[in-house]
C-alpha cells in the first residue's frame, strides 16, 4: 500500500496567518486546497513537506461573486464542482464552466479546487511515477535527477502544463490575486507563466493565490473549451483548448482568442487568431474558412512532445481537430451566450 | 550488464545467455505443435483462402483490491494463511512444499474479496513471506501489495503475434484452419504450459474444421511474467479468427451471422482435436443477437461511419487436468445438519465475487426443499472444507454444484427413509418442499423439515453427507489430450453497434447484444452480471488498456491513471440475452458464464468497424492513433485507385 510521508498540518483561519506558516516553514512547506493532486504527488514522494498548511478554513477564499462593473470574481478555494455549476459562470465565462466540468471525476470535482487547478504542478509520465518507478532510470531533472527523458540531453525540464482551468481563464483575461509577505498584488493571468517544467510559475514561495478576477466580457461573448483524453472522466488533458469569440450584433468577430494546454511547460496562444476571424460572420463559409485557417496555424505552432500518456504524432493530428470543434462550437447559435446580452 | 529480451521474437532466436540459466530450450517456455486432418490439403483444395496477422498487446487484471495476505504462527506449530487468492488448495499445497512444512501444520483462508479474473490463481511471493516472516517472529505478519507491485506480479493476458489461414469453399464452408502463434509470456512460466496449449486447443468449437494445425510457441521475455486472465489462452486467437471468418464472409459475400450458421457443429458432436461436446445452444445465440440488434433491417443501411459487427465463441467449463495429477475427486461438498433445522455446507470452492457461495446454498435450499436462509454456506477453508480445485477455468458452479447435488441426495434419502418410516408409507410419497415435508397423497400430512430432521438424528445418528465431482475421461487421444477438455463447453454470440469518428478515429460502442448459453441460468442476474462483466472487460481491453514496458523494459505506467479502464461514461448499453441449452451433466444442466462471454466482443468490434468505415483492423488495442492511421492509408489508396470506393451503407 501507498503510504503518505509523516507530516504535521495546520490550519489558518485568515490569508495572512497562512502566509505566515509558509514564511516560518520554509522551505518544507506546502498547501493542500483539495488535495486531489498534492496527495498521490506526496505518496510518489514527489514532494516531501514537514508542514502541511490546509487552506479549508479560510472563509475569505470561498467567495464567488459578481461585481457591479460584471465582474466575476472566484475565490480561489471554491470547488472545481461549484465553478461548473454556477450560473454566473456559465453564463459570463461559458469556457471556464465547460473545462472545469470536464475535470477528473465528480467526486474529485467536489474537492479540487479551482486555485488547486490553476496552481496545478506540470505533468509528465516521467514524473508522476513512485519513487521505485523513477529510481530505475536515475530519476529525471524536474525531480532528484539531472537527465530528462523526453528529451534526451535536453537541459530544460518539458513537463506539461496540464491544468483544465487555464485555457479557458487565459482567453477570458482572468487576473489572478495573490497574498504574499509583502501584500498583494494582482497579475493577468498570462504573466504567471515561464517555460520551465520543473515549476512553471512566477510566484514566491510564500504567495497564495487568493482569488481569480474574470473581467466583464464582450456583449456578444462565446466560449468554449475541447478536451483530448482517452476516457470520458478522470484523465487529465492529453491536450486542451479553450476558445473566446466576441460577436457583434451582427454576428461579425470582433475578437477572438485560442489558448492550449498540456503541450508543454506553459500554455500556448495561437498567433493571429482575431487577425484572420475579425470581420468574419459566424456560421458563414468565410468563417468557417478562417476557422480552418486558425486550426492550420495552431496545427503548425504546436509541437506535442512525448512528455505526457498519448502518442505525440496523435495529439499533434487531434490539435486542428480540437480547435476546429472548439471554434464551431462557440459559434453556434445556440451556444451558451453572456448574461449581460440578456441583460441589456 | 545482461542484455534485456523485450521483444519476444528477439527471445525465440537469441539466448546469450538465457533468461532462465536452467533452461534447456534457450528462451522457449513451452512449443506445442498439433495437427489434426490434412489442412496442406484442404489449403490446397480451397476455392479461397483468407491469410493475415493478428496481434494483442496484453493486458492485465484490474482486481479493485490488490494482493494481500496475513499469517499468523501459533504456539501449537500451526500456520494460518489468509490470502486474496483464488485457489486456496494450490496456495496449501504450495506452502507446505516450500516451507517443508506437513499440509496438516498449514491452514489457509480466503476471506471475501475484491476480484481475481486470474489473477490471483498462481502462489504469490508475499503468501511465502508472511508465511515465514510469522513463523520467524512469532507474530502475525501482513502484506499488502502497491498497485504498482500488482502491475509487476501481472501473470495477465499474453501478448501474442498469430498467423491465421482459413481455407474454404465458395458455399463459405471451411475445410481447414492453419495457425502459427508466438506468445510472449513475461519472466515466468506461471500457467504458460496450459496457456500455449490453449491458444490452439480451444479454438476447435463452435465450428466444425475438417482439418486443423497449431503451432504455438511461448518465449520467456525480461518483462511481467504473464499467466491466467478470463477467457485464458483463447481470447487472442479468438480475436484473429472471428475477424478471419468475417472477411471471409466479406470475400464470399455471405452475411457475417450466416457464414457461421453455415460453419456451424452443433450439439452432440466431437471437435476435430477430440473434443466431446453435448450440449450447444450456439445457433440460438446467433439467433437471439440477430434480432434483438436488428441485424437483418439494419445491417449494410447504417450511414458511413456506423457499423454492426457479429463474432461468436465457445469456452470450456472446467478441465479435466487438475495442476497436479491425482485420482482424487476435483470438488467435494461437506454437509451437517441437526436438530436446529440448520443445514450448514462447506465447500472449497472460491467465491471471488462471482457469487459460487450462493449457487451452493441454491442447490442445496432446492434440493432439501429448504428456504435458503435455512442454509449456511463456509468456503475456502482448508481446515473445515473439503479439498476443491478453486475457481479457475470456469468450473465452480458445474463441479461444485454437482458435488453439492451429490452430497444432498445422500442426506435427503435418509431423511425421507426416516420420515417415510415414521409415517408408515413409501418413501416415494415424501416430498420435501419450502421447509417442509408433504404426503403427496395427503397434503395435509406434513411437518417442518427441521422436524423431520429430527426424527432422522434420532434414527440414524448425527446426520451429515459429503458429496464429490470428477469429471469423467475426456481428451482426445493423445499427448496431452486432456488439456482443454472440458465436461461442458459454453457458447456465445455478440453484435456490436459502434460508430467511427473519421476526424479522430474514435471508436465509440453504441451497443452490444450479448447472447450467451450457459446452459441453466441457476441465478439469472448472477449470470447476467458475468454477461456484462465480461463484454465490459473484453471491450476494455478492444479499445483501450495496455499492458507493456518501453524501450528500456520500464513499465509504461504501473497505476490506475496510467492503465486506463473505462469508466461508467466508457461503457455502452449492454442487453443480456441469456440461452439455455440444458447440458446433460451440469447441475440441473448448467454450464459456465463467467468467461466464455468475454471472447466475441474484441473481434465483433473489429468486424463493426469494417462494416462502418471499411477498413479492417487486426492489430490490438484499437487505439484512436491506429484507427485514424488505417483511415488514412486507405484514403491514400483510394486516391490512387487501389481500392473501390463503394463501402457498406456509404453515402
Amino acid at each position: 500500500m501507498l503510504r503518505l510521508p509523516r507530516f504535521d498540518i495546520a490550519e489558518p483561519r485568515t490569508v495572512r496567518e497562512a502566509v505566515q506558516l509558509l514564511v516560518d516553514h520554509a522551505p518544507d512547506v506546502t498547501l493542500i486546497a483539495g488535495g486531489t493532486d498534492l496527495l498521490p504527488n506526496m505518496k510518489h514522494r514527489l514532494l516531501e513537506p514537514k508542514l502541511v498548511v490546509a487552506l479549508g478554513g479560510i472563509d475569505e477564499l470561498g467567495a464567488l461573486r459578481v461585481e457591479s462593473d460584471g465582474a466575476l470574481v472566484i475565490g480561489a478555494m471554491n470547488s472545481l464542482d461549484a465553478v461548473a455549476a454556477s450560473d454566473d459562470v456559465k453564463r459570463r465565462a461559458p469556457a471556464l464552466a465547460e473545462a472545469t466540468a470536464q475535470i477528473s471525476s465528480p467526486q474529485l470535482r467536489r474537492s479540487g479546487t479551482l486555485g488547486g487547478n490553476v496552481m496545478l504542478d506540470t505533468r509528465c509520465r516521467w514524473y508522476n511515477q513512485s519513487r521505485f518507478w523513477r529510481k530505475s532510470l536515475g530519476y529525471c531533472l524536474k525531480k532528484d535527477g539531472t537527465v530528462c527523458h523526453v528529451v534526451p540531453g535536453g537541459r530544460k525540464c518539458v513537463a506539461a502544463a496540464s491544468n483544465d482551468s487555464v485555457p479557458a481563464l487565459t482567453t477570458l483575461g482572468a487576473r489572478l490575486v495573490f497574498e504574499g509577505q509583502a501584500g498583494r498584488r494582482e497579475i493577468p493571468i498570462e504573466e504567471l507563466w515561464k517555460s520551465d517544467g520543473v515549476f512553471n510559475k512566477h510566484v514566491a514561495p510564500n504567495e497564495i493565490l487568493v482569488e481569480v478576477r474574470v473581467p466583464p466580457q464582450h456583449h456578444g461573448h462565446r466560449g468554449a473549451y475541447r478536451k483530448l483524453r482517452d476516457r470520458a472522466a478522470i484523465d487529465f488533458p492529453q491536450l486542451g483548448v479553450a476558445v473566446r469569440l466576441d460577436l457583434a450584433a451582427s454576428g461579425e468577430v470582433e475578437d477572438a482568442d485560442v489558448v492550449l494546454v498540456a503541450l508543454q511547460a506553459r500554455p500556448i496562444r495561437v498567433k493571429g487568431v482575431a487577425d484572420v476571424l475579425s470581420g468574419k460572420k459566424a456560421c458563414t463559409s468565410a468563417f468557417d474558412g478562417g476557422v480552418a485557417s486558425v486550426a492550420d496555424h495552431a496545427f503548425r505552432q504546436c509541437h506535442p512532445m512525448a512528455n505526457i500518456p498519448g502518442d505525440p504524432d496523435y495529439r499533434r493530428d487531434m490539435v486542428p481537430v480540437l480547435v476546429r470543434q472548439a471554434l464551431s462550437a462557440a459559434a453556434r447559435p445556440d451556444a451558451p451566450a453572456i448574461g449581460v446580452r440578456a441583460r441589456a | 550488464m545482461l542484455h534485456p529480451y523485450l521483444d519476444p521474437e528477439e527471445a525465440l532466436v537469441r539466448h546469450d545467455p538465457p533468461i532462465h540459466e536452467q533452461s534447456k530450450h534457450g528462451n522457449v517456455s513451452k512449443k506445442v505443435k498439433l495437427e489434426f486432418g490434412d489442412v496442406d490439403a484442404a489449403l490446397s483444395d480451397a476455392d479461397v483462402v483468407v491469410e493475415g496477422d493478428y496481434a494483442f498487446h496484453g493486458t492485465t487484471h484490474t482486481a479493485i483490491e490488490p494482493h494481500c495476505a496475513v499469517a499468523r504462527y501459533d504456539a501449537d506449530g500451526v500456520l494460518t494463511v489468509w490470502s486474496a487468492t483464488q485457489i486456496t488448495h494450490y496456495l496449501h499445497r504450495a506452502l507446505a512444499r516450500v516451507l517443508e512444512l506437513p499440509e496438516s501444520q498449514i491452514r489457509v483462508i480466503q476471506p471475501c474479496l475484491g476480484g481475481a479474473f486470474g489473477g490471483k490463481s498462481d502462489p504469490f511471493s508475499l503468501e511465502f513471506c508472511v508465511a515465514k516472516l510469522a513463523m520467524l517472529t512469532g507474530r502475525p505478519v501482513k502484506m499488502l501489495w502497491t498497485r504498482e507491485e500488482v502491475f509487476y506480479a501481472h501473470r495477465g493476458r499474453h501478448p501474442m503475434q498469430m498467423h491465421y489461414r482459413t481455407a474454404a469453399k465458395k458455399d463459405g464452408r471451411v475445410l481447414g484452419v492453419d495457425a502459427k502463434i508466438l506468445i510472449d509470456g513475461g519472466s515466468y512460466s506461471s500457467y504458460g504450459l496450459v496457456t500455449t496449449y490453449y491458444s490452439g486447443q480451444l479454438l476447435t468449437g463452435p465450428y466444425d474444421f475438417p482439418s486443423y494445425r497449431f503451432d504455438s510457441t511461448r518465449v520467456f521475455t525480461n518483462k511481467p511474467p504473464c499467466g491466467p486472465k478470463r477467457g485464458h489462452g483463447s481470447v487472442q486467437p479468438r480475436f484473429a479468427f472471428e475477424v478471419q471468418l468475417d472477411t471471409l464472409a466479406e470475400k464470399l459475400d455471405i452475411d457475417p451471422i450466416e457464414i457461421r450458421r453455415i460453419n456451424y457443429q452443433g450439439a452432440s458432436t466431437e471437435t476435430v482435436n477430440g473434443q466431446r461436446i453435448t450440449s450447444s445452444g450456439l445457433r440460438q445465440c446467433l439467433d437471439a443477437v440477430e434480432q434483438a440488434s436488428g441485424w437483418k433491417e439494419r445491417r449494410g443501411r447504417l450511414p458511413f461511419g456506423h457499423g454492426l459487427g457479429v463474432a461468436a465463441s465457445m469456452y470450456i467449463t472446467g478441465t479435466n487436468y487438475p495442476i497436479y495429477p491425482n485420482e482424487m475427486p476435483q470438488a467435494g461438498i461437506q454437509l451437517k445438519l441437526d436438530r436446529s433445522g440448520l443445514v450448514t455446507v462447506f465447500t472449497g470452492g472460491n467465491d471471488i465475487g462471482q457469487g459460487s457461495s450462493s449457487v451452493v446454498r441454491s442447490i442445496v435450499a432446492e434440493e432439501l426443499g429448504l428456504d435458503p436462509a435455512s442454509v449456511r454456506v463456509f468456503a475456502a477453508d482448508t481446515d473445515l472444507c473439503p479439498v476443491d480445485l478453486g475457481a479457475y477455468s470456469s468450473r465452480v458452479t458445474f463441479m461444485v454444484g454437482n458435488a453439492t447435488i451429490d452430497a444432498c441426495r445422500k442426506v435427503k434419502e435418509k431423511l425421507v427413509e426416516a420420515v417415510a418410516a415414521e409415517w408408515q408409507v413409501a418413501p416415494d410419497r415424501v416430498l420435501m418442499s419450502l421447509g417442509e415435508v408433504i404426503d403427496v397423497n395427503d397434503v395435509d400430512h406434513r411437518m417442518s423439515t427441521r422436524d423431520a430432521i429430527r426424527i432422522a438424528e434420532a434414527r440414524f445418528d448425527t446426520l451429515g453427507a459429503t458429496g464429490s465431482y470428477n469429471t469423467p475421461k475426456l481428451g482426445g487421444n493423445y499427448r496431452d489430450g486432456s488439456i482443454g477438455a472440458s465436461p461442458a463447453y459454453s457458447f456465445t454470440a455478440h453484435v456490436v453497434e459502434l460508430a467511427v469518428d473519421a476526424e479522430t478515429g474514435r471508436i465509440d460502442i453504441r451497443k452490444v447484444w450479448v447472447a450467451h448459453d450457459c446452459g441453466r441460468a441457476l441465478n439469472p442476474v448472477l449470470v447476467a452480471g458475468q454477461m456484462e462483466g465480461s463484454v465490459y472487460m473484453g471491450l476494455a481491453e478492444a479499445l483501450m488498456e495496455e499492458h507493456g514496458v518501453d524501450d528500456k523494459g520500464l513499465h509504461r505506467g504501473p497505476s490506475l491513471l496510467d492503465y486506463r479502464i473505462p469508466t461508467s461514461l466508457d461503457t455502452p448499453e449492454i442487453q443480456s440475452l441469456i440461452v439455455e441449452s440444458v447440458d446433460p451433466e451440469g447441475p440441473y444442466g448448467a454450464k459456465e458464464a463467467g468467461e466464455g462471454p468475454l471472447h466475441p466482443v474484441l473481434p465483433a468490434i473489429s468486424n463493426a468497424v469494417f462494416d462502418a468505415v471499411g477498413i479492417r483492423l487486426t492489430k490490438l488495442p484499437l487505439s484512436p492513433a491506429r484507427v485514424l492511421a488505417a483511415l488514412r492509408e486507405r484514403s491514400a489508396k483510394q486516391e490512387q485507385g487501389q481500392v473501390q470506393v463503394a463501402l457498406p451503407g456509404a453515402e
